[in-house]
């Protein structure tokens, strides 16, 4: 145990996600060492990025404004959205610069276990979005796992009804790679999944 | 297949030991509670990473070590060498690695080795609870189609979210919170047809399992109690089954029948009352249940079936697997004994533990290695 502050910053950091004792410990000491301006910079962002950041009123993306970049966006196709479960799979579709469309996140997907059902998701939000009737299809990019394929069930159901096309990510072996390493359950849906070769 | 070397550390009452396996007969001799069946649980445990004694991995740890080091060295049926290391972490994930290339999760060292073991508490497969028997069935499939054991992993998780819903639903109803009920019943049939998919791919494996099955269980009774008696298999769903339904497709949707049929009981008691995890394996003696109307004899006999025709199986699959007898022969008469003794010996590896060398019979000679406190020594 350090005295006071030091024990106090490794307590605080330790609580972080991925940070163990260890790692908890060598960042508090990184910053001990650190210059002072770096670390009123680091407090500085912190404290920020509870005061600025929002959430979208219209997906639920990160955001400094009450809109996201990519809803103000105007270049966007109204008629598409993808719904992801995390802020950070908005990230990561964006880097395939692919979708045009907007999105929606649901902050999670459904876990009984966890209590989470369909009303601690932001579905009801997404029913608002569709009222208009400018959206055509829906993308849906849950995790391919047990709680995101649930998930992704659940909103098909729901979704069909009311006339919209309901699509969902495919699944199958990953570009690149060798088929020697893929895991039985990837092969497995590859092969559900596979499709003729047209020219 | 064979093992040709055993390592542990901090398995069990081991702190540390090495031991050098041969193809034929190998016995371990020693008193109770000095670590005979550590070492063939060990083994065992590299082939379905599950022990026969517990259900938790948390006793295998040496107590006051963290963690236990499994390291086994098997000659394949091609006369490969492949090394197995296994680290048992009690509350984490365990690692493995193959010829010391870590591998992404342990499951992928299963198939490499195959075991069948005896041990004593195969008394239960045939007097005890339909999860026994279950058990069985299931760490068979495992060790002959390495997938199921994502497919029995991913119905357990299927199960446990769909019984937290049915539970928390039920709780809410009990406190007149109707709408909050009805919230989480919304989802019920997401679960549901997550249940009869999952479902559906382990009935289909298991009915097919048994199929193979039958005429080995037959067979073996037969040869332990020398012709006498006429051993039946028969699969009982919880799900109501047509004769000859086999296929995945016809079995998701009896499942989802079934499920629909039990809705209000299901919401009335807040478990999953259908599925493979509330089916069993009916064993008979002629028209007689073996459960309730077997001697003790007779149930012993009919274990040893399942045993042998487990081996029967798995060799018929390619790929011989290793034979452990575990402190058996001492719960047998000499009749079943010297038959067991005279079925085993062909094996390409058969591995025995006994209290007294006189409990392991003539025909079982082999290797001896002397056992006696956490100290393994050829004797």
């Amino acid at each position: 145990m350090y005295e006071g502050a030091v024990q106090d910053l490794i307590d605080e950091l330790g609580r972080l996600p991925g940070v163990g004792p260890k790692s908890a410990q060598r960042i508090a000491f990184h910053l001990l060492a650190a210059d002072e301006t770096d670390v009123r910079r680091l407090a500085h962002v912190l404290v920020q990025v509870k005061e600025k950041v929002k959430f979208c009123e219209i997906c639920g993306n990160v955001s400094e404004e009450t809109q996201c970049r990519i809803c103000r966006d105007p270049r966007r196709d109204l008629a598409l959205i993808c719904v992801v479960e995390e802020a950070k799979d908005v990230v990561a579709i964006e880097r395939t610069r692919e979708f045009r469309g907007r999105y929606h996140v649901l902050g999670g997907a459904i876990s009984p276990i966890e209590g989470i059902g369909p009303d601690e998701l932001r579905i009801r939000e997404l029913m608002q979005r569709l009222a208009s009737g400018e959206v055509t299809e829906i993308i849906l990019a849950t995790d391919p796992n047990l709680e995101g394929e649930a998930t992704a069930t659940y909103l098909s159901r729901l979704l069909r009804p009311m006339g919209l096309r309901v699509t969902r990510l495919a699944s199958g072996l990953p570009v690149g790679g060798d088929l020697e390493y893929a895991d039985e359950v990837t092969l497995g849906r590859a092969f559900e999944g596979r499709r003729s070769i047209d020219d | 297949m064979y093992v040709t070397a055993l390592g542990l550390l901090d398995f069990r009452s081991y702190q540390q030991a090495e031991v050098e396996l041969t193809p034929g007969v190998t016995a371990f001799v020693g008193p109770n509670g000095h670590g005979k069946t550590n070492l063939v649980e060990a083994i065992h445990y590299t082939a379905t990473l599950g022990s026969h004694r517990v259900a938790t991995d948390a006793p295998l740890v040496r107590a006051g070590a963290s963690r236990a080091i499994v390291r086994t060295e098997i000659r394949d049926e091609y006369e490969r060498d492949v090394v197995v290391e296994l680290e048992i972490n009690p509350g984490k994930a365990n690692r493995a690695r193959i010829n010391r290339s870590p591998v992404p999760r342990p499951r992928e060292v299963l198939g490499l080795l195959r075991t069948v073991l005896f041990a004593p508490e195969d008394l239960a497969l045939v007097k005890g609870d339909p999860s026994e028997r279950r058990r069985f069935l299931d760490e068979l499939l495992t060790l002959r189609t390495p997938r199921m054991a994502g497919v029995r992993q991913d119905y357990d998780r299927v199960l446990k979210q769909r019984n937290s819903l049915l539970r928390s639903a039920q709780m809410a109803r009990r406190q007149n919170r109707s709408s909050a009920a009805d919230g989480q019943l919304r989802t019920l049939e997401v679960w549901d047809s997550n249940l009869a998919r999952t479902g559906a791919e382990l009935l289909a494996t298991r009915l097919e399992l048994l199929e193979s099955l039958r005429p080995l269980v037959s067979g073996g009774y037969d040869a332990v109690a020398r012709g006498k008696g006429d051993a039946r298999l028969e699969y009982k769903s919880s799900v109501p089954l047509e004769p000859g339904m086999r296929s995945r497709e016809q079995l998701a949707e009896a499942l989802l029948a079934a499920v629909r049929d039990k809705r209000q009981d299901e919401l009335d008691r807040g478990v999953s009352l259908v599925g493979p995890h509330r089916d069993d394996v009916l064993l008979g003696l002629g028209d007689l249940p073996a459960k309730g109307y077997a001697s003790h004899g007779e149930s012993w006999s009919f274990a040893l079936a399942l045993r042998l025709a487990s081996y029967e199986l798995l060799r018929a699959d390619g790929g011989e697997p290793v034979l452990i007898l575990d402190d058996v022969f001492a719960e047998l008469d000499a009749q079943r004994r010297d038959r067991l003794a005279e079925l085993v010996a062909p094996a390409r590896q058969v591995l025995v533990t006994a209290a007294v060398g006189a409990d392991v019979p003539g025909e079982l000679s082999g290797v001896r290695f002397a056992v006696g406190d956490g100290l393994v020594s050829r004797a």
